[in-house]
């Protein structure tokens, strides 16, 4: 299996916008060796700066940058650019609608060793709840190409999640990413698995697991968490009438709450959330934490046997 | 315009600022006086701009980051003919392009939304840095209020000018000694501010913000600052409710609009009844 790193397209993809556009420019506090704006960086050093450990300072000055015409790209781990500068993101970025693309790496628990300080759970709910943000997770490495496409031809904020481990590629053909659509990566009737970033490669996995216990689970990628498409989420649960959700994050105000959030209001059907449930947290290596929080096909494939149940 | 002048116009801002407040019956009043000889120097004299083009990418920018003078900055605007002065009685008023703090989505002529405190500087230096990219001398100008200074970003974005040599920044801090819950000194300490900011990699000078025979020529000294000097600061010493003297030096009129019998004679000091 083919893995690729977001971080690692976003370095190499702003690297060649870079090369395009001349008002593509990035900021990052002191983490560009690892948020991979190191790259830009060496060829732009004149469009690239480091702001120190101030991400409040760096949130702002992009938007000054962004008010000078500038398309800012501003990094760092995703815990201190949504929850650190959130009332900065909010204020100076979101409210007044400035072209400014957060991409924030080590997203979610896979982050490791560094444990609960440096992991994130909360980012996407931080970023979701703001009005004016477009908030996104690839769900591979090709994916993310296209998402960083999208980025830069569409004016306006938003919140890019990348991780440090590396995903498997699901996209090998190629990925067109469209703001406001989920896409259905695999067909099913059963019931749905809604998923973003690296579950969704485990909900293809667990489709598997379940197309072998004669179930048939359709698998759909909503790598745009906001704005999310509602009516494909909406047309999943009328056409499978059970719904999954998968995510790297709380079942707190991310993707599980979305959905529950449109199908409450739409098409209620039992619905199961495999998320962090509600914890800081911990460290370990990456594949044992998505064991240990639960984040795995197999938590998936149990998930998917409960909501059948109930299902009736 | 000369100082006669400007003192006049400075004089119709007052009376603006204290209609506007009165009328909307809430907002900032002692900030937005203590400002008002400011905002006349940088919008009647110092700055470089276009009231019919507002976007002229050759314009000096201003950043409001004590957002809640407001009142200040819309009549500033409004008597620059941004937008037309009935306008500034719709302050606060739902539907209003007038909101409480500075909303640049809704408001003509104002360059960045501000509000909420500390951030303006961060702003004002991102900027400078896309300015400088397109070989654009255009200045900066920011202003802050001395309470301000107590949040902890205006440090963190104080450095970065100071390291980038952000010459095109200036800031101004309305130094009027109080905050909304007493002196500034009492409710957290910012001094000695003079040499914080030297000691942050500042030009800094300190002026009576009432007199533009001081005023003009600190602000003017930006024009003087290459595309990568040292920053500047001036510190403003000014009087809160300057003008009125029902509200001068009272932090209790921070946030409170002027009642009818305060409205009146503070007009009839300002000589407009």
């Amino acid at each position: 299996m083919e893995l690729l790193g977001t971080r690692d397209v976003y370095g190499e993809v702003l690297l060649e916008l870079g090369r395009k556009n001349r008002n593509i420019v990035a900021l990052d506090a002191d983490l560009s060796g690892s948020t991979m704006t190191k790259l830009f960086a060496k060829e732009f050093p004149e469009r690239f700066f480091n702001i120190g450990v101030a991400e409040q300072d760096m949130t702002g000055t992009a938007a000054g940058l962004a008010l000078a015409g500038k398309i800012p790209f501003v990094s760092s781990f995703a815990i201190f650019a949504s929850g650190r500068a959130w009332e900065q993101v909010r204020q100076a970025i979101a409210y007044p609608r400035l072209n400014v693309k957060i991409v924030a790496s080590h997203g979610g628990i896979c982050v490791g060793e560094d444990g609960a300080s440096h992991q994130t759970v909360e980012d996407l709910g931080l970023m979701r709840i703001i009005p004016n943000m477009t908030v996104i997770v690839p769900a591979d490495g090709v994916e993310m190409r296209s998402i960083m496409q999208t980025a830069v031809e569409t004016a306006g904020p938003f919140f890019i999640r990348t991780s440090r481990m590396k995903f498997p590629v699901i996209y090998s053909n190629g990925a067109s990413f469209r703001i406001g659509k989920g896409d259905v990566v695999r067909e099913g009737k059963d019931l749905t698995v809604i998923a973003l970033g690296l579950m969704v490669s485990e909900a293809k996995a667990a489709a598997e697991v379940l197309a072998r216990k004669g179930i048939s689970a359709r698998v759909v990628n909503m790598s745009c968490l906001k704005p999310i498409d509602r009516e494909l989420i909406a047309g999943c649960a009328r056409e499978t009438g059970a719904v999954v959700t998968a995510e790297e994050h709380s079942v707190i105000g991310g993707l599980g709450s979305a959905v529950a959030e449109i199908l409450s209001e739409t098409y209620p059907v039992p619905v199961r959330m495999v998320g962090v449930k509600d914890r800081f947290g911990t460290s370990g290596t990456a594949p044992e934490l998505l064991d240990y929080y639960g984040l795995t096909s197999r938590d998936i494939v149990s998930a998917a046997e409960e909501v059948l149940a109930r299902k009736g | 315009m000369d100082y006669e002048g400007l003192r006049e116009t400075a004089r119709e801002m007052r009376i603006n600022i204290l209609r506007m407040i009165h009328c909307a019956k809430s907002g900032h009043t002692g900030g937005s006086l203590s400002a008002a000889d400011l905002m006349t120097a940088l919008y009647f004299h110092v700055m470089e701009h276009r009231p019919g083009e507002p976007e002229w990418p050759g314009r000096d920018r201003f950043v409001l980051s004590k957002g809640h003078a407001a009142p200040a900055l819309y009549s500033a605007l409004a008597m620059r003919g941004y937008f037309d002065a009935k306008e500034l009685m719709t302050l606060r008023r739902l539907n209003s392009r007038l909101q409480g703090h500075p909303d640049m989505l809704r408001t003509r002529g104002v360059n960045a939304s501000s509000g909420s405190l500390g951030q303006g500087l961060s702003i004002a230096n991102g900027m400078a840095m896309g300015l400088r990219l397109d070989g654009n001398e255009a200045a900066v100008f920011v202003m802050l209020g001395d309470g301000e200074n107590q949040e902890g970003q205006v440090w963190e974005a104080a450095m970065t000018a100071a390291h980038f040599r952000l010459g095109k920044v200036l800031a101004i801090v309305d130094n009027n000694g109080l905050q909304i819950d007493g002196a500034v000194k009492d409710v957290m300490g910012i001094e000695p501010l003079a040499q914080k900011w030297d000691s942050f990699g500042w030009d800094v000078e300190t002026v009576d913000g009432h007199d533009f025979g001081r005023i003009i020529p600190a602000l003017l000294r930006v024009r003087k600052k290459g595309l990568h000097d040292r920053p500047s600061v001036v510190i403003a010493r000014t009087i809160k409710g300057k003008g009125a003297s029902v509200f001068e030096g009272k932090a209790k009129y921070h946030g409170v609009a002027p009642s009818d019998q305060e409205l009146e004679a503070a007009l009839q000091e300002l000589g407009e009844v």
